[in-house]
């Protein structure tokens, strides 16, 4: 399995990472480079075999319906790079 | 004091501070003073801000001066920079966040806060974690304090020089595939992984949430049980917690090794280990023999797929986590661009560097439609397997004995230009990560010792899950009979 330059676009563009052609082409190397190696797992038999998405076997826990957290919209705000009126502000989206 | 405090163990400076021999202002004090003097030769600090410090440690001894004892009170630390500080800038390494100061704190400095320990900085790191040598870090790399031309391993590169260098007397790390252990190991520290869920992620910024877990890096076994002590516990904030009661990890340190079995995975004792690791460590375990325990040969035959799988597993966690990056509600935002997507592709472009690039890509395509059967659910498939291993494995011994890393530090530059080099430089560790076992390295010894500068060897410990205490009591019982730990680079004391 190798990628193509216009493959690494499509993934750029899913991840919403531009890349310029010049680095499209030395990712694209570095990318085959890594699918190269994990592509050994191909070669496994795991028929039969349950996934494992956690390490720990637990169960999610309930809590009570209640408020929990206070309002700290403020602060929160402080740390963003635009906002107005209680709003994030972000490029227009609807015309 | 006959023991300089800049090199005291927790237990010391403890004893310190309640004999009022010494105050949490003076010790503060102190560590900033070395600080301002040693950090420019190794870059492990990358924010600083001495009257915040001073505060806090002010408060300390008002709160000891009202009646408060506690083993920690008035004890400076300092924070890997995943770990959101109140009030203190959080980069988490990158340019993403460089301009972040954290409106809370992670639940693991908010406990040891409360324990009443002193926040003297914030430490660097790879990329948000992602890098085994420091290079990756948008703050400039770490320097090995053992030489200054070798990396210290990462990510919790910063973490491990601090402590080298005698800056902290303990610190905090992450370990998400080997990034306490490595560098704990390269810069000659003990260092400790907990069981995956023991302490909780809330506030450190997520890479790999299947794997990451925070835990102590220090000097001795000792120190790290005393700060696991106030680091672990249950949060109800973090959803993958684990309900487990508290536990004093420095209980069993004393207890004899008589009877002790430690295994042995053939395949980690292979090719690919340097010969001046297999000498320490063969030696290493030659100590457990005298101490009385046992060492029996195991297999872990699914070990070779772990690199593998971690590198489909962490990029693909790591691709969701790291979407939140977007510039809108905080960190970097591009300064032009012509609309939303423009502003988030721009954002990210510029303020990720080169390796989080990469992983975040490779995330995004393996959970692609069409490919996320092939090479997620596999990888998964696979972690299964390499857990299962390890369940076989205890069934026969007690603890697993392995080195830390295969070579001594490297150079700069050494790795850095071929990705999957890098990658192998984590391959004792990582299968831990996928089990979520405990794991932790201790120094053994010194490898290239006809150099100049003789480069740390770490022994790495493996334990079943919540096998911390034990682990800590085979890692104490060893440094009890050997001064391995006690060594310290040239120059800094």
């Amino acid at each position: 399995m190798s990628l193509s330059l216009e493959e690494v676009g499509r993934i750029a563009r899913l991840a919403r990472i531009e890349l310029s052609p010049a680095q499209a082409e030395s990712t694209r190397d570095q990318l085959n480079g890594i699918l190269g190696f994990i592509e050994q797992l191909q070669a496994v038999n795991t028929d039969g075999i349950q996934p494992m998405s956690h390490a720990v076997d637990v169960v999610q826990r309930l809590r009570p319906d209640t408020v929990t957290e206070s309002d700290r919209r403020e602060d929160f705000h402080q740390v963003a790079p635009e906002t107005e009126a209680g709003l994030y502000l972000v490029p227009r989206v609807i015309e | 004091m006959s023991v300089r405090l800049e090199n005291a163990s927790l237990k010391a400076l403890s004893t310190a501070l309640a004999a009022r021999e010494v105050s949490a202002v003076e010790l503060a004090t102190l560590f900033l003073d070395r600080i301002e003097r040693l950090n420019p030769s190794f870059n492990a600090f990358i924010t600083l801000d001495r009257d915040k410090t001073l505060d806090q440690a002010a408060r300390m001894d008002a709160r000891r001066a009202a009646g408060e004892t506690g083993p920690l009170l008035g004890i400076p630390l300092a924070h890997k920079d995943i770990f959101c500080t109140e009030g203190w800038l959080t980069t988490c390494g990158s340019k993403m966040l460089s301009n972040f100061v954290s409106p809370y704190d992670a639940t693991v400095v908010a406990r040891l806060k409360a324990a009443g320990m002193v926040t003297l900085g914030k430490l660097n790191m790879d990329e948000f974690a992602m890098g085994s040598s420091n290079e990756t870090s948008h703050f400039g790399p770490v320097r090995n304090p053992w030489d200054t031309n070798r990396v210290p391993g990462g990510s919790s590169g910063g973490s491990a020089a601090a402590v080298a260098a005698r800056l902290a007397p303990v610190v905090t790390g992450t370990d998400t595939g080997g990034s306490i252990r490595q560098p704990a190991s390269l810069c000659g520290l003990t260092g400790l992984k907990p069981t995956y869920g023991l302490c909780s992620r809330y506030g450190m910024i997520a890479f790999a949430s299947s794997l990451d877990q925070a835990g102590p890096m220090a000097k001795s076994a000792e120190d790290c049980a005393w700060l696991l002590s106030a680091m672990a516990g249950f949060d109800e904030r973090d959803s993958t917690s684990l309900a487990h009661p508290a536990e004093d990890y420095a209980r069993d340190l004393d207890q004899p090794l008589a009877g002790l079995r430690i295994g042995l995975p053939r395949e980690f004792f292979g090719p690919g280990m340097d010969d001046d690791v297999r000498v320490a460590v063969e030696a290493a375990l030659a100590q457990y023999r005298a101490l009385g325990a046992t060492t029996v040969n195991i297999s872990l035959p699914n070990s070779g797929l772990s690199v593998p799988a971690y590198y489909v597993i962490a990029p693909a966690e790591a691709s969701s986590n790291l979407s939140r990056f977007d510039g809108v509600r905080y960190g970097h935002r591009a300064a032009e661009y012509a609309d939303l997507v423009d502003m988030y592709s721009k954002t990210r472009a510029e303020g990720f560097g080169a390796e989080v690039k990469r992983r975040i890509l490779i995330g995004t395509y393996v959970l692609s439609h069409g490919y996320y059967d092939a090479y997620y659910l596999k990888a998964q498939k696979i972690r299964r397997l390499i857990a299962s291993d390890f369940t076989e494995a205890f069934k026969v011994c007690d603890l697993i004995a392995s080195p830390a890393s295969p070579s001594v530090a490297f150079r700069f530059g050494e790795k850095s230009a071929d990705p999957v080099q890098m990658y192998l430089s984590d391959i004792y560790t990582i299968s831990t990560n996928l089990a979520g076992l405990p794991g932790m390295s201790l120094p053994c010894g010194f490898g290239q010792a006809n150099l100049p500068n003789p480069m740390p060897v770490g022994l790495q410990l493996i334990g079943p899950w919540f096998g911390e205490a034990k682990m800590l009591n085979a890692a104490h019982q060893y440094q009890l009979a050997t001064d391995w730990h006690t060594r310290a680079p040239e120059g800094v004391l």
